[in-house]
């Protein structure tokens, strides 16, 4: 355990010397702060457009962190060849996995809070509210969901030929998931065989990762999501991240790093 | 010949700026870019008008407070802030028929639904206030949706009781669409609900007329509703000033349009009654 802890604590600090979390939070504060300083019809009561905006440049910012990060681990070790010394230590292949994706989860957890943070600093200062309990809760389904992202990329990076590959193929997947996921079924219905199966198919066998974006509950003031249903939810996303670290183990546990 | 880098870069830039100060005049009539006045016009062209039509529609999803379906969930969905303008309130059957996710279909769908919003609400008690950003958005990428100005006024005035804020808004809509109808109708609305301006009132609901009975056939057809509520709100209007020959006049010219022209004979017969009650004032003997 330590070992991976050792490897996860490289990953985090890769992340704070480089400057895509810098890019993204500062790009994400200006546009939230200019969004949020227009004024709609003298009416400086209006809040839930500022939250929409930010918790979509949240998403959008978390999942280009997440991607990013994690596609280029793998990949880079083997081209700067630091894999070997790595491997050498000793330390396991499946330790490499279970490191490379710990330190990048965690990044992406910091990162996160940073967000929300400021997040809940914006929309306190117009609103003078503080829904702690909503906040933690589409904050952690949110970092829940971003571990199955994570481990999904770590597949891909074992198997896609370079980082810039892997990121673009999970950026298609994930937004796929997240954009049609829920209505797969729906449009499954409406094909003809064999793709009515197949489409049903896949409705089933994928992660839903849109299960774990509760946008809607915090932009428009609902209440909390049943803590029975998150736990659940939580030993889904649990299930899945197993599943994609389990694949990328066996990839590249014969995987030929000389190549 | 060698000329030295400096002087060359001088001479460029003197070049540029005696060009730009003696063609700017002029540059702003190349391009059809000056008719737009504002910058999603430059940016998008006529395709800012399908953005608008989904800032409207957001308007719509932020007054369901999310409750709202997708492409996939059902196709067609009226926009229920337009309905809401026009005076509209959701009956049982109305919540039924918009349960629009129905059953759940299977498990993913059932234990998805704890992270959706499912039940039907509207925005009030003032935070219909929300839904107004988009719809400043929708009027500024499409000037020309009518729509986007009498919503918002609705709202502005009779939920946020906001009428100077109502009125600006439909006097920029009036500005950029000078001969509707709908806006006229509602600015009228507007002086005779809110500011209990009556004489405004008429006068804008006469000019709502007079620009209906401009339109060609075709767009009277299409317009009828409106010229329905224009005659029955300026035959209400003279019922209550007294006036009520010119009432029962407005009565029968919406008569003409309404779907229902019995209730509107209902109450032309009550009017002819007062009409009749009248005694008319004839002059006594003096001596």
């Amino acid at each position: 355990m330590n070992k991976i802890i050792a490897l996860a604590g490289v990953v985090i600090k890769e992340l704070y010397r480089r400057k895509d979390f810098y890019v993204l939070f500062v790009l994400t504060a200006l546009l939230t702060v200019a969004a949020g300083a227009v004024n709609f019809f003298h009416d400086d009561k209006i809040v839930r457009y500022v939250k929409d905006i930010c918790l979509l440049l949240i998403w959008v910012s978390a999942l280009v962190i997440a991607i990013v990060t994690t596609a280029r681990q793998i990949p880079a070790e083997r081209e700067a060849r630091t894999i070997f010394p790595l491997l050498a230590k000793p330390v396991s292949r499946g330790q490499v996995i279970a490191g490379k994706f710990l330190g990048c989860w965690l990044a992406t957890g910091v990162a996160l809070l940073v967000f929300y943070f400021f997040f809940a600093v914006i929309t306190g200062s117009r609103e003078h509210l503080w829904p702690w309990a909503v906040y933690f809760q589409a904050a952690w389904m949110q970092w829940v969901m971003l571990a199955i992202v994570i481990a999904m990329v770590v597949l891909g990076s074992i198997y896609f030929a370079a980082p810039s590959s892997t990121s673009t193929i999970s950026f298609i997947v994930v937004v796929g998931i997240l954009g049609i996921g829920s209505h797969l079924k729906v449009i499954a219905l409406q094909q003809p065989e064999p793709m009515q199966f197949i489409l049903t198919a896949i409705y089933f066998l994928m992660p839903h990762l849109e299960w774990f974006d509760l946008r809607d509950f915090v932009v428009y003031d609902q209440s909390l999501v049943s803590w029975s249903a998150l736990a659940l939810a939580t030993g889904y996303a649990a299930v899945w991240t197993g599943i994609f670290l389990m694949l990328a183990w066996l990839g590249f546990r014969r995987k030929n790093l000389t190549t | 010949m060698k000329a030295s880098p400096l002087l060359l870069l001088t001479a460029l830039l003197a070049l540029a700026f005696t060009l730009a100060s003696s063609l700017v005049t002029q540059a702003d009539g190349w391009s059809r870019r000056d008719k737009s006045d504002n910058i999603f016009g430059m940016m998008f062209g006529d395709g800012r008008k399908l953005f608008a039509n989904q800032f409207f529609t957001m308007a719509d999803v932020y007054f369901h407070s999310g409750y709202y379906p997708s492409i996939y969930d059902r196709g067609g969905k009226d926009s229920e802030i337009v309905e809401t303008s026009h005076g509209h309130t959701d009956t049982p059957d109305d919540e039924i028929k918009e349960d629009f996710f129905g059953k759940p279909k299977d498990w993913v769908d059932a234990f998805g639904r704890h992270f959706r919003i499912v039940s039907h609400t509207h925005l009030d008690r003032g935070t219909e206030r929300e839904i107004l950003p988009w719809l400043r958005l929708a009027a500024d990428l499409d000037p020309q949706k009518t729509e986007t100005y009498t919503v918002g006024a609705f709202f502005l005035s009779e939920h946020l009781h906001q009428t100077n804020e109502a009125e600006a808004f439909l006097r920029e809509g009036l500005r950029n669409n000078p001969d509707n109808c709908e806006i006229l109708f509602a600015l009228g609305r507007l002086y005779n609900e809110s500011a209990h301006d009556i004489t405004r009132a008429r006068n804008v609901w006469e000019l709502g007329v007079r620009k209906f009975l401009l339109l060609p056939s075709a767009d009277q057809k299409e317009n009828k509703i409106v010229f329905d509520e224009l005659a029955v709100n300026l035959a209400r209007l003279e019922d209550k000033a007294g006036n009520y020959g010119q009432a029962i006049n407005w009565f029968h010219a919406a008569q003409r349009v309404s779907p229902d022209p019995g209730a509107l004979q209902q109450q032309i017969d009550v009017l002819q009654k007062k009409l009749d009650a009248l005694v008319p004032v004839v002059p006594g003997k003096l001596y």
